[in-house]
């Protein structure tokens, strides 16, 4: 050490340092990002792109007379329709919904599922179509030359409308965004009631002792078991021991379709005991917010301790409890595991009818296509997936948009 | 008001006193044993450094301590002839007789005739409650002022009308007792002025026990003054020192500490 | 004064405020529902539990008696196919269950009737069926799970878990705890503005998407670098890899939020004794925020292990005992998800199973919560 410099504190070489630990930091958020971008990119991926269509009957040789099939008649549709099926078939038609009650859109929609039954041969990713257009044309030309290769959007207003099938090419999630929505107005109507007084109860009446802290730390411990465990807990007890419930049998709603318990009510309230803690916790922190000011203005003018609640901290308090419960829905409606532990139903084309129909949801769907072996249920699971995000947008959107307007209100 | 008179009168012309008052925080006592009886429509003041238990022993009169989980009181406070801290009585009750304006102005977020009619409708009032807001705000020397605007909100005002706004809102319920706690301390001095003018006012009605640092305001508008400070014991708590008619107390303080405090020669 | 005074001449007593208790106590039931769900969960996961490990399992053994015997025979003549039995066990005849003494000369020298049964008469040809009683021994230390087959070893479950959990917080850590300290000490409020809400939509994904990445993009991904024969369909790797970008935000937001916490003073007393800006962020802030940053590791190995979705669509379908992230091996999550997804019937082996199971995940996750709530109490306070 010289002995006019008692510090060597090297200062360059710690700046380097610091300018290398920074590149470090930075390459890791960039990371991140990265990692989103990709997987929404992989969603898009799967979402569009081309795809070789085989019908199983040229359409142009289902013209009448020169008539080509679209701009057929009604009457002339379902002539061509009853050559082409078999007689069992039209029979089951007729009986869903008489041919009379159908417009000739609906008769073409069947001409189209049943007699030309398009079929999906081969399918290319967005990034090879975008890029590889040409090896692609080429490829499809060689290897299915009957086929016709179009540029496909998974997301289509088919897609959306048309029940569950086993067909790629009619497949749609209308049944399972029903099954989410029914599911998780159910979660709702149970979890916010209670969870809101719950919070109300912890916040403004609990007085500091051991049951209230006890409820207290088990609300948070909640918040942390697995998301799974609350589909075994459901299943136990919605869908075995409160069966008779569940099912509707106690209420006299007797449906020999309900499989023992495992319906939409039981998925509901699974899935409402698994937001139950998330509300409270959210909604604790929006009843904390609201200034003690006005409770001790509220008290001061002789008002009883419901009140005070009930004029003066829900409402200062609400939209923080709303914007709250709405992200607790949010995670409510991507949940997946619990409600296959229930027992979600694995395949549903009709419609949920009430709480005691047996149910799918979106995430199951999904689920559901991504295991499938063959690829292109991948790409109905990339346009269901688009739909669930379309959906969490919505809802935080209308958190964003809520909160807002009860600021401004205020 | 024959009523009041007569149990009044058995408190020799007190409207409510305390006996023994000790308050804790916890194990800190904020206040030891004080006495004190408020005249019926006398205006009274609390005066003393800061950290005497002022607001301590002004919230004690209606039970707002209550709100703070750990606040331990004890000994006795009167009013009219009951004792307010008996297991049996309902604080709901005591607060609906004796009311509190606040050192910050705290309007509710509702309308300014809400803010008027909220207390007295959810204490039953039956008569006609616009007559009841008009002549609350009257009497709080806001209406004209707000006349026009009694449907916007009540934080839209300017602070002075604010507070005027929470004493409206309080002689509203009808309570015998209105204790105000620095009432003036969030206000420029117009305001205070205004305040200070309603306050004489409402003394005809009401007894007022007001809690100020303001030496002028405590000569200015009250009839009787009661000085806290802080034991000498080195344990800090909170002690009546002194308690009379507010010009002898000014003029003639009987204590040397009173003395210092008021001309200003205290710490 | 306009109205006149109604004076409040009631008494102050106490009246009996009805509709009042009635609230309180709606309110407090409301509370205390939380109380019920977690013993619910307890209780059953325990009593389900406890069925797995007390109850007796029946299996095939696919040995059919030889000749027909009457109820006083103690000698079953038995082939040399199927599953042999050892000494002491206990083997089912047609309801009859019998103990297994000795084998003389290839034959099943047994008691009769045992365990409340009747000695009866068997015609040949009737299976045996051995008795097989899962142990909390065996469920820790086997290393295969195959119930139905008499195994009960969880370990590779369990090793799985551990294995895309561990994965994952490699991943996590680094990446969050970085991102955290590049957010709070470095970034403009502008650039943090901006990055925490793509971490927030990061966090919103739900984890089915997630899992649809994995297999879709990240296993063909890992295939491309490391060589289609190396790298499984299925693997813990691709699994654990997308787990940790899942938690990322988790680690992220929690470690920022406890370092944005620390005081500012702290910093200028670093920047005042000449430290830069990285040593003030990293041998100042970082320790300071030390109880946060742990808490929310913690916190994320927990979801790390409860994490479902994920392992069912990329890491497996079938326990496997190995340690090479590149193979296929079913977690606990994962089985649980691929058992229930039938129509799981009541009482059956597999059903008490996913609830042993889940009990041992709900253990391991409480003990990681618990222990990062006593964390975050025990050394706040240092700093504060
Ligand atoms: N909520 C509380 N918890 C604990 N101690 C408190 C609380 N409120 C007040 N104290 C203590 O009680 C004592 C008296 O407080 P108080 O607010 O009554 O004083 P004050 O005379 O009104 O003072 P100021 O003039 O500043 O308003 C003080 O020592 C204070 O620290
Ligand atoms: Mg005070």
């Amino acid at each position: 050490m010289s002995t006019n410099n008692l510090h060597s504190s090297n200062l360059p070489g710690r700046h380097r340092l610091g300018r290398v630990w920074l590149v470090v930091f930075q390459v890791a958020l960039v990371v991140g990002v990265v990692a989103l971008c990709a997987l929404l990119f992989n969603i898009l991926n799967g979402s569009f792109g081309y795809v070789a269509v085989q019908d199983k009957v040229n359409p142009a040789t289902l013209a009448v007379d020169g008539v080509p099939l679209e701009e057929l008649d009604k009457d002339t549709l379902i002539q061509v329709l009853q050559a082409n099926i078999s007689a069992g078939l039209m029979a089951r038609y007729e009986f869903d919904k008489p041919f009379a009650e159908r417009d000739a859109g609906e008769v073409y929609d069947l001409i189209l599922e049943r007699v030309v039954a398009p079929e999906f041969v081969a399918q290319w990713s967005l990034y090879e179509s975008l890029t590889n257009a040409g090896e692609v044309r080429a490829t499809a030309a060689q290897e299915y030359p009957e086929a016709r290769l179009e540029f496909r959007s998974w997301l289509n207003w088919h897609f959306l409308r048309a029940p569950q099938s086993s067909y790629p090419e009619i497949a749609g999630v209308r049944t399972a965004v029903l099954g989410s929505l029914w599911t998780i107005s159910i979660a709702v109507l149970f979890a916010f009631p209670v969870g809101v007084a719950a919070a109300v109860y912890l916040q403004e009446y609990a007085p500091d002792n051991l049951i209230n802290r006890i409820i207290q730390t088990n609300i948070t411990n909640l918040a942390g078991v697995p998301s799974i465990i609350y589909g075994i807990l459901g299943l136990a007890i919605f869908v075995r021991a409160l069966g008779a419930f569940t099912s509707g049998i106690a209420f006299g709603v007797t449906d020999p379709a309900t499989a023992n318990g495992r319906t939409i009510l039981s998925a509901g309230l699974t899935l409402g005991m698994l937001v139950l803690p998330l509300i409270i916790i959210n909604a604790q922190e929006a009843i904390k917010a609201v200034p003690s000011s006005l409770r001790q203005a509220s008290y001061g003018l002789g008002a009883t301790r419901w009140e005070t609640v009930w004029h003066h901290v829900l409402p200062n308090a609400m939209a923080g409890i709303m914007t709250g419960t709405i992200l607790a829905i949010s995670r409510a409606i991507g949940e997946t595991a619990p409600l296959i532990v229930i027992g979600a139903s694995t395949f549903i084309q009709v419609d949920p009818e009430g709480p005691f129909s047996k149910f799918t949801t979106l995430p199951i769907q999904i689920y559901q296509w991504t295991a499938r072996p063959q690829s292109v249920f991948r790409n109905l699971a990339g346009g269901a997936s688009l739909v669930l995000l379309g959906l969490l947008l919505t809802m935080n959107a209308t958190a964003i948009i809520l909160r807002n307007r009860y600021r401004r209100s205020q | 008001m024959s009523d009041t008179a007569q149990a009044t009168a058995s408190l020799n012309g007190a409207a409510i006193l305390s006996k023994d008052l000790s308050i804790y925080y916890g194990d800190f006592q904020a206040v030891r044993d004080v006495n004190l009886d408020i005249q019926t429509n006398r205006i009274t003041a609390i005066i003393g450094p800061s950290g005497c238990g002022k607001s301590t022993v002004l919230r004690a009169f209606n039970r707002m301590n209550e709100l703070i989980p750990s606040v331990n009181t004890k000994g006795e406070v009167l009013f009219r002839g009951e004792n307010i801290y008996a297991p049996d009585v309902d604080p709901v009750e005591v607060r609906r007789r004796i009311g509190m304006v606040f050192q910050k102005p705290n309007p509710f977020p509702k309308s300014v005739y809400e803010n008027v009619a909220w207390g007295a409708r959810i204490n039953g009032h039956k008569g006609n409650l616009d007559e009841l807001v008009h002549s609350s705000l009257k009497a709080a020397a806001l209406w004209d002022e707000v006349k026009d605007k009694l449907d916007q909100s009540g934080l839209s005002l300017s602070g002075g009308q604010q507070q005027r706004l929470c004493i409206a809102r309080t002689i509203a319920v009808r309570p015998d007792i209105i204790l105000m706690d620095e009432p003036c301390s969030a206000l420029d001095p117009i305001a205070t002025l205004r305040i200070e003018e309603l306050m004489r006012d409402l003394a005809k009605e009401f007894t007022i026990i007001i809690v100020t640092h303001n030496m002028q305001q405590a000569a200015r508008v009250s009839d009787r003054t009661a000085f806290f400070s802080l034991s000498e014991d080195g344990k800090r708590a909170g002690m009546l020192m002194e308690y009379g008619d507010t010009k002898t107390m000014f003029t003639r303080p009987e204590k040397k500490i009173t003395e210092d405090y008021i001309t200003g020669r205290f710490g | 004064m306009a109205t006149p005074r109604t004076p409040a001449t009631g008494s102050l007593k106490r009246k009996p405020r009805l509709t009042e208790l009635v609230i309180q106590s709606l309110l407090f039931l409301c509370g205390l529902l939380s109380i019920f769900v977690t013993a619910g969960i307890i209780y059953e996961l325990g009593k389900e539990s406890l069925l797995f490990f007390g109850r007796t399992q029946w299996q095939l053994t696919n040995k059919p008696i030889a000749a027909a015997i009457s109820p006083a025979d103690t000698a079953i003549e038995v082939g040399a196919v199927g599953t042999p039995a050892q000494p002491g066990d206990l083997l089912r005849i047609n309801g009859e269950i019998v103990r297994l003494v000795t084998i003389e000369n290839g034959a099943y020298v047994v008691e009769r009737g045992v365990n409340d049964t009747l000695p009866a008469a068997h015609a040949a040809g009737v299976v045996l069926e051995k008795g097989i009683d899962p142990s909390l021994a065996e469920f820790f230390t086997g290393t295969t799970w195959a119930p139905h087959a008499g195994l009960f070893g969880v370990l590779p479950l369990l090793n799985a878990t551990l294995m895309v959990s561990g994965i994952a917080i490699l991943v996590a850590l680094p990446l969050g705890l970085a991102t955290a300290i590049y957010l709070s000490e470095y970034a403009s409020p502008k650039a943090r503005n901006t990055l925490k809400p793509v971490l927030e939509v990061l966090a919103g994904v739900p984890t089915v998407v997630y899992g649809y990445f994995a297999l879709t993009f990240m296993t063909p991904l890992l295939r491309t670098i490391f060589g289609q024969d190396v790298v499984q369909i299925y693997n813990t790797a691709s699994a654990g890899i997308v787990i940790g970008i899942l938690i990322l935000p988790l680690v992220s937001t929690i470690s920022e939020d406890a370092l944005t916490a620390v005081p500012r003073s702290l910093r200028e007393a670093a920047y005042g004794l000449g430290a830069t800006r990285l040593e003030t962020a990293v041998r100042i802030v970082l320790p300071a925020a030390f109880s946060g940053i742990a808490a929310a590791v913690i916190i994320a190995i927990s979801r790390a292990i409860g994490e479902t979705m994920v392992v069912a669509l990329a890491a497996g379908a079938g326990p496997a005992f190995t340690f090479n992230p590149f193979q296929a091996a079913e977690t606990m999550t994962g089985h649980i998800v691929r058992i229930s997804g039938g129509d799981l019937s009541y009482d059956s082996l597999d059903y008490n199973s996913i609830f042993a199971i889940g009990l041992m995940l709900f253990l391991m996750t409480l003990v990681l919560n618990i222990f990062s709530q006593y964390i975050v109490r025990r050394f706040r306070e240092v700093y504060e």
